[in-house]
């Protein structure tokens, strides 16, 4: 509403004004802040004889990287030195984040048992490892490995195969054969069907009313396809088992100290925040729900399924969205126990090339890729799962 | 002759003695049902199996003031390690017999924890004493005044150190993450796109990629022939991550404002500024009191990163002194130490975050 006489409105009080004066005062500030900082950097480059510029990725990196998944050599470039680093941090977050998820779980399920002292083991786990640095942490486990844990000839074994010692953990896995092929090409085709399985019990269930009992069928799907692929292909049993030759074991998969320490660091850490996430989502549920669920003649599986999970889960994903990124954020600090990771490789390029803006920028622009694209992913999720209101 | 029976008094009517008292306390909570049985008696089991031996291990067998040659030959835990570096390990390279001042500086910081705890201490003039506290502890660990002996910055290190830069750096961020949130809430384009793009770009990178570029790319950022010394380098990073966090937490303090506060406000007649300092903020930042602790304890927990660049803090000392020769291998002793400290610290301060959540949250 105006006022009806043109009222002059003095410049300083005019809320509409002022708001262009402080915008136009933040960008002169911030713009002359960074002319100043950018002028200073190029005037130090310059008098150092550092060239700008991303040129070095194509250069000689001239070090060797420990663990690879992708191939590579001293004589590679540092551009594939960094995928290399990229690719490990991108695992060991992965295995880390679906490890996580699940013992974070069954700790928050644990919390909240009736069971009086799998409770309490559970809440001194959880308060006990969210007390710690992370770091700390990883710096424990990797002494854990190198000055605790016995060497090769006296190596722990947890299960049959399965050895624990200070060159990291060795376990047997099956020699690749061309049945394992079938197999996976059976799983998939088993997922692809289990999808159209499911529109169509969707759709009949509308129609007549009838359910269809689609997880135990799905459970079948998944589990027979990939085994009778497994059986035409000729059912290979051959496994490379770990064995004992001189001073150390042949054979098998062994998986590093380093990586090891990491992975068991990351996850107990984060499994201590996830399952308190998991508890507050389980708590979120009131007891009415279950009780009117079952009220109606709901069996206990479609309880969970369809009235407690898609409520708790409401309130569990977005924290759980943000612990995720924190492992993965937290896996920088696998350059502390010499696992090569991307900020490890990052760090060792910066001091041999001396590109420290390029290299930290790098380093930046990886982990925002990360968060991003798993914000985005959780808010798809998020909007799919949210109460559709009328 | 009909009989009946004697009236029984509800004290004669005793429920049966499984139900009640340590039996019926156990038979309620640990074996209610077979499933329930099955899992207290493994958990029980693996205690067993876990327990005594570590017992053993870490105070039957264990020595606490022997040379490390006796530690090696020995077979249980060796806290000789702590016992005999402990004034490394906490003090780091402070000299040896100025070690009293930052001692008296965590006595300081402890004590006034210890008072401002009490919400009916909160009054102004705490906020006073805070900033003398805060001075005193500067000024006894840099000396140079008072006829205090001057201590280069380079050879602090130890919990001094961590101390400093956990409390030192929330302290510092507050304010700017205020600003930043109500910069996010703001009706200004510019200002509130600074504000996001600032915020998230902090939030979605790991804390050491900006301590990276608080120890090699901002000395490239200042004029020739200025330096900046490492420590306040690494506290700048420090700040300027944990305003990004804090801004967000106050964030959530501000929009659970009501809409009449800033209405009402306005009917008043009040400024933007005024309202915000006389009516929002003060409601706001009691709501995010709690969660603000929170940031305090991941903030502590935090500084533990500043090892990757090599500044000498509680972890960093640690492993110096397991560096040495004569103390090496006995790792895990000194880990489980400088573990125990950072975890009573945090279960302090959780814990004094949960009792003020429940006292601040009254009425709704």
């Amino acid at each position: 509403m105006h006022s009806t006489q043109a009222e002059k409105v003095p410049f300083l009080r005019d809320p509409d004004k002022l708001a262009i004066l402080y915008q136009l005062l933040t960008v002169i500030g911030v713009g002359l802040l960074s002319y100043y900082l950018i002028a200073n950097t190029l005037a130090n480059l310059e008098r150092q004889n550092i060239s700008t510029g991303f040129s070095f990725l194509e250069r000689e990196a001239a070090f060797e990287i420990g663990e690879t998944l992708v191939t590579y050599s001293a004589a590679d470039s540092y551009g594939r030195a960094l995928l290399v680093g990229f690719l490990n941090t991108l695992i060991v977050s992965f295995i880390g984040i679906v490890l996580t998820v699940i013992l974070g779980t069954i700790l928050g399920i644990a919390r909240l048992s009736s069971n009086w002292l799998v409770a309490r083991l559970s809440a001194i786990y959880i308060e006990v490892f969210q007390d710690i640095p992370i770091l700390l942490q990883l710096f424990f486990w990797y002494a854990f490995f190198y000055e605790i844990l016995p060497g090769p000839r006296q190596a722990l074994s947890l299960l049959p195969g399965v050895f624990l010692c200070n060159r990291g953990l060795i376990f047997g896995v099956p020699v690749w054969h061309q049945g394992f092929q079938y197999a996976i090409l059976a799983l998939l085709l088993a997922v692809v069907l289990l999808f159209f399985l499911k529109r169509w019990a969707a759709a009949r269930q509308a129609a007549s009313g009838k359910i269809f009992p689609l997880f135990r069928v799905g459970l079948l799907l998944v589990t027979l396809l990939p085994l009778l692929g497994w059986w035409l292909g000729g059912a290979p049993t051959a496994m490379s088992v770990p064995e004992l030759t001189g001073f150390n074991f042949r054979g098998g998969l062994s998986i590093s100290p380093e990586f090891t320490a990491l992975l068991l660091g990351l996850v107990l850490y984060t499994a201590a925040f996830v399952a308190e996430v998991v508890r507050a989502g389980i708590q979120s549920v009131g007891k009415g729900q279950r009780e009117a669920a079952l009220s109606i003649g709901l069996r206990s599986g479609h309880v969970l399924n369809l009235v407690i999970l898609p409520q708790a889960l409401r309130v569990i994903v977005p924290p759980l969205t943000s612990q995720m990124l924190n492992l993965t954020k937290n896996s920088s600090l696998a350059v502390a126990i010499g696992y090569p990771d991307f900020v490890s490789v990052a760090g060792t390029t910066i001091n041999q090339t001396g590109q420290a803006i390029e290299g930290v920028a790098l380093i930046m622009v990886v982990y925002l890729i990360f968060s991003l694209s798993t914000s985005a992913f959780m808010n798809w999720y998020n909007k799919k799962i949210a109460i559709v209101e009328r | 002759m009909p009989q009946t029976a004697p009236p029984r008094s509800a004290a004669d009517v005793r429920p049966p003695v499984t139900n009640i008292g340590v039996l019926g306390w156990i038979r309620a909570n640990l074996f209610n049902g077979p499933l329930n049985s099955l899992l207290t008696l493994t958990v029980l089991y693996l205690l067993w199996q876990a327990l005594p031996p570590f017992i053993n291990w870490a105070l039957v067998d264990s020595l606490w003031f022997s040379s490390s040659e006796e530690c090696k030959a020995a077979g249980g835990a060796c806290w000789s390690v702590i016992t005999a570096n402990i004034r490394f390990i906490l003090f780091g390279f402070y000299p040896h017999d100025l070690q009293w001042r930052p001692l008296l500086g965590i006595c300081i910081l402890i004590a006034l924890l210890l008072y401002s705890q009490n919400r009916r201490h909160w009054r102004p003039s705490l906020a006073w004493a805070w900033l003398i506290g805060l001075f005193s502890m500067g000024v006894l660990l840099m000396g140079g005044i008072f006829g205090l002996t001057a201590v280069e910055s380079t050879n602090w290190g130890g919990l001094p150190l961590t101390l400093l830069l956990s409390v030192f750096g929330l302290t510092a961020a507050y304010p700017v993450g205020v600003v930043l949130a109500l910069g996010r809430q703001s009706r200004m384009p510019v200002v509130k796109s600074f504000c996001v793009v600032y915020i998230e770009l902090i939030r979605g990178v790991p804390l050491i990629s900006l301590l990276f570029m608080s120890s090699v790319v901002f000395p490239l950022f200042l004029p020739e022939g200025v330096t900046v010394n490492k420590i306040l380098r690494a506290q700048m990073a420090i700040i300027l991550f944990t305003a990004a966090y804090i801004a967000e937490v106050v964030r959530g303090g501000l929009q659970g404002m009501d809409r009449g506060q800033y209405e009402a406000a306005k009917s008043l007649g009040l400024n933007y500024l005024q309202t915000m300092r006389l009516v929002i903020l003060p409601q706001a930042l009691k709501i995010v009191i709690p969660p603000s602790v929170s940031i305090l304890i991941s903030a502590f927990k935090d500084t533990s990163l500043v090892v990757i660049i090599a500044l000498y803090d509680l972890l960093k000392t640690t492993q110096t002194a397991l560096s040495d020769p004569k103390w090496m291998g006995f790792s895990a002793e000194a880990y489980l130490f400088v573990a125990l400290i950072y975890f009573v610290c945090c279960w302090f301060m959780s814990n004094y975050s949960r009792r003020l959540e429940k006292e601040l949250d009254t009425g709704r």
